[in-house]
């Protein structure tokens, strides 16, 4: 055997990765999430519309529910906003809101005039509860399932591709299986 | 009008990127001089996730300042670097760090350069042995004016 | 108009590129002089016609003509006329014309300067630059158009990238890319004679001058960039680690190689076969570097707009050409073998010794540039890396590299007689010890054992370097250039190293809160804090500090650093202002308002940073200088072997 191959072999190699990595770079804006598989983390904040009121991580136990974390202050929700309020209108799972270091009155006048797709709305002014969701950019989305373990995360504008593909998929196939 | 990919695509880096080169001074100053070393290490050593190859010490993003504060408060707590770290990577995954885990998934990055040494030093003796001993049967005169 | 005809001579340019490569192949194994005789009015036809397409896209900036989408992207009407002109390369598509502009220019400088090589041989190298061209033309003309239209033309254009409005980013792409692309000129060298069957030391002898000239660039280049980074960055560091970065570095480090292994070929026509696999992987990672920022397989902080496709082109570019080169190499490099001799203390183990650390140093960079790609093929997941792998890693080859380059400069060929040296060695090792812990622990007072050997190493290298050629100057010996270069060299080394330990060991950074009147002590200097204050440029915004700079009650100066907004791209930029003062960098930042007439600064004090880049440009010159030495064109001009020896086997 040539030695003399090895460093066209080892090169040949080296563009077998480089291809993968081609081939995967659409999806490198995305790191993937190590909460998936885990369960939500667990969180008690005031809710936007009932000032004095919590809501807590353990009154969402027991059944699906969609995450999505957004503020006033980012592009990418108010196109999503659209989307979102489909989603409600089909029923299926109800959305929860994080309103993600944000003023409040702000917040209201938001969901006031482009419509209000969510269940309830938690306010995370600190940023804390964002980062136990490893959030890092907003908007995101996570799917909880009624065990209360993340089973999906998206990242970015929710689209209607993402919630007839990604979303509803997961929760008809535990409610099939079941 | 057609629009690039390109343009998209540097629209969108544009976008991430638009803090610019402003960078973020952070006039944090723990009490304990040995804390703040460790702070200063650790917001080095950890990614801004929303930055493209910025570290937390000097990404001027709201995102990078709660992580930071957050580091703050662990330090201040108690927490070793390895559970800060451990923290931020239970949430953001291992590309949060820039220092790769030291694992038996990495041990090939980690590892890289002592194998690597060692074969050279294995090859290197190869040849001056082999060298060496052909210097025995090499009569060819040297060109005395080259001294490159 | 103009567009059209840039684009026109872009096609052009393809065609006689294409052509140049035909004929400069095929001609020599056909044995058609007719064909080998077409070759240089080839390349001289694409040098005209890639200036011509350079030429239209610059007066398409200059002339404000937004009907270009390119200058639509990165120019305005209110972007200063300087930097109209450097915005061709401010993104990907003018940037490889920038690359292809070079790589024609590097070879019409070989064809010029190819009248003393062997016409078939001489063919054969134009041959290969015109593959290479003809790869990239196509690529840009596939890909990356620059002359793409917008239909209707932008009433303005997207402004040039605010950091990149600076001088000194103007001038560190060409001559960075003239570095990275003139080592093409070795990879071409090195393929001809594969393809010729013959590799001598006369090869050797050709190709050092164009290599080492391409190495000065680069490391013009890079220093350069470093340099730029430390100013418009702005936060006092000089170097990231950032796979862009890296990219430049790598090459750079199997360059310093290349020019060692072909100094041993030259001389002793030993490790032939290794020195043109160097010349291989040289321009290899210089494609490499341009594949990795431009296909969007890596995070970077100055990567350009990614785009997959464009990354598969590339990719299978690569794999034709160094797959191709590879694979001539394993066909002839067994042929190479040589019967000379050396002993352990010889100055060819010594070169032995350098080259396998900078290889390992490269590989080393390698891995962690690469690591994130590397873990997700194999399925090990998400790694990343940043300088806490490369800072230690890095040093494990260098450290060593440095030390034996002390000992190993005193040896001579094939017999090391190290003895002689003996004595001149221990005595510049002592007083190298004496003055590198007199550096760190008496006049800094600061620092550990790794800022002690730093110093140490560095001034050993100086001392030890000085030695033969004052020897030689006291003897009334000659002192050729190329002495003088390899010289100049290693004292720029010396200085690098001994300017980054005093950097890494001494530097001082303080970030403060501070009200307008409020001072504070950093080092041995005071800054009072003056407040802030509103002010336009041509084209941004920006907040102006006023900071008072004293040492000890005396003043040194007043630094304004800023916040700028730019008008159009809307991106903020920090303006670091900096000053010297008795060989230190003071460097002020500023931050943020935080509220009440408060803001935040950061203050660094560096010293003999600048020291740092001086080194680089020391040892730049140095390789220039080598370059020189009229060995390389006399040799030349008595050496004109038979052209019919095509195909010989190598000995």
């Amino acid at each position: 055997m040539n030695r003399f191959l090895l460093p066209l072999g080892a090169f040949l190699l080296l563009a077998v990765v480089l291809a993968v990595g081609i081939w995967h770079s659409p999806e490198k804006g995305v790191i993937p999430s190590p909460l998936l598989g885990r369960p939500a983390p667990q969180f008690a904040l005031p809710e936007l519309n009932h000032p004095g009121r919590q809501l807590r991580s353990a009154e969402l136990k027991g059944r699906w529910y969609l995450f999505n974390v957004w503020g006033t202050w980012c592009t990418e929700c108010r196109a999503e906003h659209a989307v979102l309020l489909k989603v409600q209108q089909a029923g299926v799972v109800p959305l929860i809101g994080l309103d993600w270091k944000d003023d409040d009155a702000q917040a209201r006048d938001f969901l006031t005039q482009l419509g209000n797709p969510y269940q309830a709305v938690a306010v995370d002014a600190s940023g804390r509860a964002a980062i136990d969701w490893g959030v890092y950019g907003a908007p995101e989305t996570f799917l909880v399932n009624p065990q209360g373990i993340i089973v999906y995360k998206h990242v970015g504008a929710l689209t209607d591709d993402t919630w007839t593909r990604e979303i509803l998929p997961r929760i008809s196939a535990a409610a099939a299986g079941s | 009008m057609r629009v690039h990919l390109s343009v998209v695509m540097a629209v969108m880096l544009a976008a991430l990127g638009a803090a610019g080169t402003a960078r973020a001074v952070d006039p944090t100053e723990l009490p304990d001089p040995a804390l703040q070393v460790r702070y200063l290490a650790l917001t080095h050593e950890l990614r801004c996730m929303q930055c493209q190859n910025e570290s937390l010490a000097d990404s001027p993003v709201e995102l990078a300042a709660d992580l930071r504060r957050e580091v703050r408060e662990q330090l201040l707590a108690g927490k070793s670097d390895e559970q800060v770290r451990a923290w931020m990577a239970a949430r953001y995954g291992d590309f949060i760090l820039f220092r790769p885990r030291y694992s038996w998934r990495n041990a090939w990055l980690w590892g890289a350069p002592a194998v690597l040494l060692l074969i050279g030093a294995l090859v290197s003796w190869r040849i001056v042995r082999e060298r060496t001993v052909l210097l025995a049967t090499d009569d060819a005169p040297l060109e005395e004016d080259r001294q490159g | 108009m103009l567009p059209e005809l840039g684009h026109f001579a872009l096609i052009l340019a393809l065609l006689l590129a294409g052509l140049q490569a035909f004929f400069g192949i095929a001609g020599p194994v056909l044995g058609r002089e007719r064909w080998m005789a077409a070759v240089i009015p080839a390349v001289a036809g694409q040098a005209v016609m890639v200036a011509t397409a350079v030429a239209c896209l610059v007066a398409a900036f200059v002339g404000d003509d937004f009907s270009v989408t390119y200058v639509a992207e990165n120019s305005n009407t209110a972007l200063p006329l300087f930097y109209r002109v450097t915005a061709l390369w401010g993104a990907h598509e003018g940037s490889l014309l920038l690359w292809i502009l070079l790589l024609a220019l590097w070879t019409l400088a070989v064809a010029i300067g190819s009248g003393r090589l062997p016409a078939r041989f001489a063919a054969r190298v134009l041959g290969v630059l015109g593959v290479v061209s003809f790869g990239f033309l196509l690529f840009t003309l596939a890909t990356s158009n620059p002359f793409m239209r917008l239909d209707p033309p932008a009433p303005d254009g997207r402004d040039l990238n605010p950091i990149l409005q600076d001088p000194g980013l103007a001038v560190h792409p060409p001559v960075l890319y003239t570095g990275y692309v003139g080592f093409a000129v070795a990879f071409a060298f090195a393929c001809a004679a594969m393809l010729e069957g013959r590799l001598d030391q006369q090869w050797a002898r050709w190709t050092r001058p164009w290599t080492a000239v391409a190495w000065s660039f680069l490391t013009c280049g890079i220093a350069m960039g470093s340099f730029w980074a430390y100013y418009e960055l702005g936060w006092g560091g000089f170097w990231f680690w950032d796979p862009v970065e890296n990219a430049s570095f790598m090459p750079w480090l199997v360059g310093t190689a290349l020019l060692h292994s072909l100094a041993v070929t030259d001389k002793r026509g030993l490790f032939r076969s290794w020195t043109l696999l160097l010349a291989i992987l040289a321009f290899s990672l210089s494609m490499l570097g341009t594949f990795l920022v431009r296909s969007g397989v890596l995070v970077s902080v100055h990567s350009f707009a990614a785009d997959p496709m464009r990354g598969v082109f590339i990719l299978a570019f690569l794999v034709i050409m160094i797959g191709g080169a590879l694979t001539l190499y394993a066909w002839r490099a067994p042929l190479l073998k040589s019967t000379a001799g050396f002993e352990l203390g010889a100055r060819e183990s010594f070169l032995l010794f350098n080259n396998v650390l900078l290889v390992i140093a490269a590989a080393t960079v390698f891995a962690g540039t690469l690591a994130p790609l590397i873990s997700d093929a194999l399925g090990l997941g998400t790694v990343s890396v940043g300088p806490p792998y490369f800072n230690p890693t890095f040093m494990m080859s260098t450290l060593p590299l440095l030390a034996l380059l002390a000992v190993g400069i005193h040896a001579s060929w094939k017999r090391g007689r190290l003895k002689d040296s003996a004595r001149a060695l221990l005595v510049t090792c002592l007083v190298a010890a004496v003055l590198g812990c007199g550096l760190v622990f008496g006049l800094f007072a600061r620092g550990g054992l790794l800022a002690a050997v730093g110093a140490t190493l560095g001034l050993w290298i100086a001392l030890s370097s000085l030695v033969d050629p004052i020897d030689r100057w006291r003897r009334r010996l000659s002192l050729p250039r190329a002495m003088l270069g390899m010289t100049l060299a290693h004292l720029g080394l010396a200085l690098f190293v001994v300017a980054l330990t005093t950097v890494e060991s001494f530097t001082v950074e303080r970030d403060v809160a501070l009200a307008a009147g409020a001072s504070t002590r950093v080092g041995d200097y005071e800054f009072r804090f003056d407040g802030v204050q509103p002010l336009d440029g041509p084209n941004y915004s920006a907040l102006a500090a006023t900071v008072v700079v004293t040492r000890h009650g005396s003043p040194v100066a007043v630094l304004r650093p800023q916040k700028r907004q730019y008008w159009v791209q809307r991106q903020l930029t920090s303006e670091t202002a900096i000053t010297m003062n008795r060989g230190n960098n003071l460097l002020l930042a500023l931050g943020d308002d935080l509220g009440a007439g408060r803001w935040s600064l950061r203050v660094q004090i560096r010293p003999l940073v600048s020291l740092v880049w001086v080194a680089a440009f020391i040892m730049a010159l140095g390789g220039a200088l080598a370059a020189s030495d009229r060995r390389y064109r006399a040799a030349q001009a008595t050496q004109r072997a038979p052209a019919g020896a095509a195909g010989e086997p190598a000995r």
